[in-house]
């Protein structure tokens, strides 16, 4: 299969401008410079492109949406501040190719109106944010960023911002207050920050992984890339696979390939025998279903969600008990502690979990953590909270045994 | 107009208005606890959820706008099943202290917990026990009653622009606290506390004073005398049975008595004292070519606020003290000597509407009698404890007059408790002082009321006098950036730290009602119209006390007394 997304990680010096070019790099800059920003959102709506950060929000039409606002200055930000435990796919792009990240956000400013762009890198990654500082200097010197770019009308420019190590900041809303100096907690939607983001400016959000399918976009046309994977989603995706499986590793492969093609044909198997998984990070429902295709539409259709495709294997030696305990441990962790319902919720979730997974549950206590899952998701003000209580529930719904063995 | 459906029924309303606010059309009324008037919306208690047709999630109705065609449902089984788990989820770690707390009674929590039909707590209480923050002189807070609604956040941050307290930590480990942790007494906190009028539950209080009023009152050594601040006798009904706007200026010298202090005054006669010397002293600046816009000094969380932000512009206030410290000093030789008491076994109460008086009366500098001035300071709400805890049935008490030594006022003063009323009783009095005519309209009414910030142009024989008035410090901010700027047209400025004045000070009644600091403030316009003397210099009590003591304003002796100096503070 032909690699979009990762064709450039494995060469020496991948990050350099030099092995980019030689590579075919900064091509879709001048194609999309050609065309009008119109044009070239046209082309990524034609591609059927959908946000792969975890949200799978459309992207052509998220550029259209900031694009029709009349406020000026608008703002492309790239969301580079992965977070999601058993998510490691943007940091390679990050490190290895910078310049098609960099290519892209040019092309995603140009079409949305933006003579700013911004990348959010998470902070623990180091290394990235020195590739991608030292990628800006070199693109300005080659003239792809700056004053009438490729002797144009557009100047653009970009700027990284470093987080500083919470989780939240990967949601949108947080991000932004992050950006602006506050305090990193969300906000309610509507207004969406196409309509009122960074500075209260019209800003178009993106994922790292979802800005590199750009330039093959431009390059190649919308229809070619909506040809490949699944007709629902297509395109091709970075499968984070880990847990027990017997060859963890980044895999990019087209949508739609099941989920137990990815865990025999690419990750040589489940180490021990399979019991779930998780297909979209901690932040999704468990799967048992080998069959599910690893699509959008598919794994929604599973009663899950493919998220940022971080598939965790589980298997049959491993107390769901625990597994449920250690992600409630996590966004326990990382609430903001806005809202008191998420804040208040994980606390308790953590607890109550802590004690079954010690064997001192009591009884009514299973169903309270289905009460509390379907409060939090109703009632939490982003997706950390609405979706904190996904791996407790859906381990209770499958494995409710193993819940009521620890209860008394 | 967007017209839109909630419960059945038909709206049609602005658009931009919230859903919570929508409601009301419909007659619904949603429950909240992070959500006040007057303050941004936060949607971090999320208790307002509505379900809204079509969409998968619950909404906060006060972070949503209506749109066209919207159908929703305040109070489905959904809604009502996500806000008692919220309020059970808050319960579980609220602490249980129900009968001791200072909210006892007007708890939002509480109140919610009732009447959402809360009747059991499935959850285990987990929350870590905090250390109060007790270095303030005037406010303590409990982060362990905290239930995180960031009222006193953004009421700090937004209204006050002193923004001293924010969130820490995050997730469960999330408090409201100060700088580095190191309490309201060692930042820039002015005091005022309006963190504490808009908190929900007991979390922030004022540092009670009332077991040693108490004390002192059982002390058959101690000579006891109190004033009150002219906004306590527009408010104090509220707490004891009568219906707001009550003037009780009578019931309330009444009452004192009955508790046992030893001379009644009166706040009011100070403050006329206060306009004899600030209207002179304005005088005197624009006379003698003196640093202006002069600005009022009587606010505390005032004072603190420019010693703090604006430093540069102390040459602008007021030399004046406020009418509880002149009062103090006064209470301890002019009374004294004219009552043959031994000043050393005079304790001196004052009771206020305010936090920031707390901390005010131990200023070092308070200290013009040899004695401190003024000994404790009890706000409104803990002066109508001890009526309570005394039995006093405050209602049905006969009405009597403050001692008229130092308890006779003019209607200039009684209006020092409303946003504008310093501005009013000075211009009163200043007429009179350039001119040496009266003033015939007395009602200045362009100062007068509930905008932030309010000017006029009063005309002094022929001389124009351009004035303005701030009350709420996000307000005074405005004014000061252009004295600042030297670009401030104004001779005289009036700030009061709280919005409303004294009337909406940070030790009134706690009430959530914004409309309550016009109600309080239109009693003393209404007993100000009512009294016989409405101009401080027709006191007979103060002419008495020039003639006896003080001999004239800014003289020697006032200067001793009544006029203070400030700490330039500036920022941590």
């Amino acid at each position: 299969m032909e690699k979009i997304l990762t064709k450039n990680i494995d060469k020496p010096k991948a990050s350099d401008i030099e092995v980019y070019l030689a590579g075919g790099g900064y091509q879709a800059l001048p194609k999309a410079l050609s065309l009008k920003p119109e044009g070239v959102i046209s082309e990524v709506k034609k591609s059927k492109l959908v946000g792969r950060g975890g949200a799978a929000f459309p992207v052509g039409l998220k550029w259209d949406f900031t694009r029709k606002e009349s406020t000026q200055p608008r703002f492309i930000v790239c969301n580079a501040d992965e977070g999601e435990p058993g998510t490691f796919k943007d940091r390679v792009i990050l490190k290895n190719d910078p310049h098609l990240l960099i290519e892209a956000i040019i092309i995603a400013g140009y079409a949305i109106g933006a003579d700013k762009g911004f990348i959010y890198i998470r902070g623990e990654y180091y290394d990235e944010i020195e590739a991608v500082n030292n990628a800006i200097q070199q693109a300005k010197q080659k003239g792809y960023l700056g004053s009438n770019i490729l002797s144009s009308d557009f100047s653009f420019d970009i700027q990284v911002y470093r987080g500083v190590g919470a989780y939240i900041c990967g949601e949108e809303t947080s991000l932004i207050q992050s950006m602006e100096g506050n305090r990193p907690c969300p906000d309610d939607r509507p207004p969406f920050p196409t309509q009122s983001g960074f500075m209260d400016k019209p800003t178009a959000l993106n994922n790292v992984e979802t800005l590199a399918n750009i330039p093959s976009i431009i390059n190649r046309g919308g229809d070619w890339y909506s040809g490949i994977g699944s007709p629902d989603s297509p395109g091709t995706k970075l499968f984070c696979l880990s847990g027990q499986v017997n060859k963890p590793g980044l895999y990019e492969l087209p949508l739609g390939i099941t989920l137990g093609e990815l865990i025999e044909n690419y990750g040589s198997g489940v180490n021990g025998k399979l019991k779930a998984v998780l297909p979209g990070g901690v932040s999704s429902r468990l799967l048992t279903d080998p069959e599910v295709k690893l699509d959008y539409k598919d794994v929604a259709r599973a009663g899950s969600m493919l998220g940022s495709a971080s598939v965790i294997v589980i298997n049959q030696d491993t107390s769901i008990v625990d597994v449920a305990r250690n992600t409630v441990e996590f966004f326990t962790h990382e609430s903001c502690g806005k809202c008191s319902i998420c804040r208040e919720g994980t606390r308790q979730a953590r607890e109550i979990l802590t004690r079954m997974a010690n064997g001192n549950g009591s009884a009514g206590e299973i169903d309270l953590l289905l009460e509390l899952g379907e409060v939090m998701y109703d009632t939490a003000c982003c997706g950390l909270g609405q979706a904190a209580m996904n791996v407790p529930t859906s381990a209770i719904t499958l494995f409710r045994n193993e819940f009521e063995q620890k209860v008394r | 107009m967007v017209t839109l459906t909630i419960d059945g029924e038909s709206v049609s309303i602005a658009e931009g208005t919230s859903i919570m606010d929508a409601a009301e059309q419909a007659h619904i009324h949603i429950p909240r606890l992070c959500y006040l008037e007057g303050l941004d919306a936060y949607g971090g208690c999320r208790l307002c959820a509505v379900e809204i047709e079509g969409e998968p999630r619950l909404a906060a109705s006060c972070m949503r706008q209506v749109s066209p065609g919207m159908k929703v449902l305040t109070h489905s089984p959904r809604v009502r099943k996500a806000r008692r788990m919220i309020v059970e989820l808050l319960l579980a770690n609220h602490p249980t202290e129900c009968f001791t707390c200072e909210r006892n009674q007007i708890c939002e929590l509480l109140k919610l917990a009732f009447e959402l039909g809360v009747t059991e707590v499935r959850f285990n209480s987990l929350k870590p026990v905090y250390e109060l923050d007790e270095t303030s002189s005037a406010i303590i807070r409990d982060s362990n009653k905290c239930i995180l609604c960031g009222r006193c956040v953004r009421v700090c941050h937004d209204v006050q622009t002193v923004s001293v307290i924010g969130f820490i930590n995050r997730g469960p480990d999330t408090i409201v606290s100060t700088l580095m942790e190191n309490g309201l007494g060692n930042v820039e906190c002015t005091n005022c506390g309006q963190c504490i009028q808009v908190c929900p539950v007991g979390a922030i209080k004022e540092r009670s004073a009332v077991d040693e009023v108490w004390a002192a009152l059982d002390d058959p050594t101690k000579h006891v005398v109190v004033q009150e601040a002219p906004a306590i006798r527009a408010a104090l009904g509220e707490e004891l049975g009568l219906s707001p706007g009550t003037l009780v200026a009578g019931r309330m010298h009444a009452a004192l008595r009955k508790l046992g202090f030893d001379a009644v005054f009166d706040t009011n006669f100070s403050a006329d004292l206060t306009i004899m010397e600030e209207a002179s002293e304005l005088v005197k600046r624009v006379t003698e070519g003196g640093v202006l816009p002069q600005i009022t000094s009587c606010s505390p969380g005032w004072i603190k606020f420019v010693e703090h932000f604006y430093p540069d512009l102390l040459p602008n206030v007021s030399s004046c003290k406020s009418p509880q410290q002149m009062f103090g000093p006064l209470a301890k030789t002019y009374y004294a000597e004219k009552g043959s008491i031994d000043p050393a076994k005079i304790v001196s109460v004052s009771i206020m509407p305010c936090t920031a008086k707390k901390f005010e009366a131990l200023r070092p500098e308070m200290t013009d009698s040899g004695f401190q001035d003024v000994d404790y300071v009890l706000t409104t709400r803990e002066l109508s404890r001890m009526i309570k805890e005394a039995g006093i049935n405050f209602a049905s008490l006969p009405d009597e007059p403050a001692s008229e030594l130092m308890g006779l006022y003019s209607g200039a003063g009684t209006i020092f408790g409303a946003t504008g009323g310093v501005m009013e009783a000075a211009l009163r009095t200043a007429y009179k002082l350039v001119t040496n005519k009266e003033l015939e309209n007395l009602d200045i009414l362009p100062v007068r009321g509930l905008n932030g910030i309010k000017t006029a142009t009063v005309d002094v024989d022929g001389l124009e006098v351009k004035v303005a008035v701030a009350h709420g410090l996000g307000n005074a901010r405005k004014l000061l950036d252009e004295v600042r700027a030297g670009k401030s047209p104004y001779h005289f400025i009036e700030i009061m730290a709280c919005p409303g004045g004294c009337v909406g000070g940070g030790g009134q009644p706690i009430s959530f009602d914004l409309a309550l600091r016009g109600t309080r403030g239109q009693t003393l316009y209404n007993e100000d119209k009512a009294l016989p003397y409405r101009r401080s210099h027709d006191n007979p009590s103060i002419k008495k006390i020039y003639q006896d003591y003080l001999e004239k304003p800014l003289g020697e002796k006032s200067h001793h007394l009544l006029h203070t100096k400030y700490t330039a503070r500036g920022m941590k």
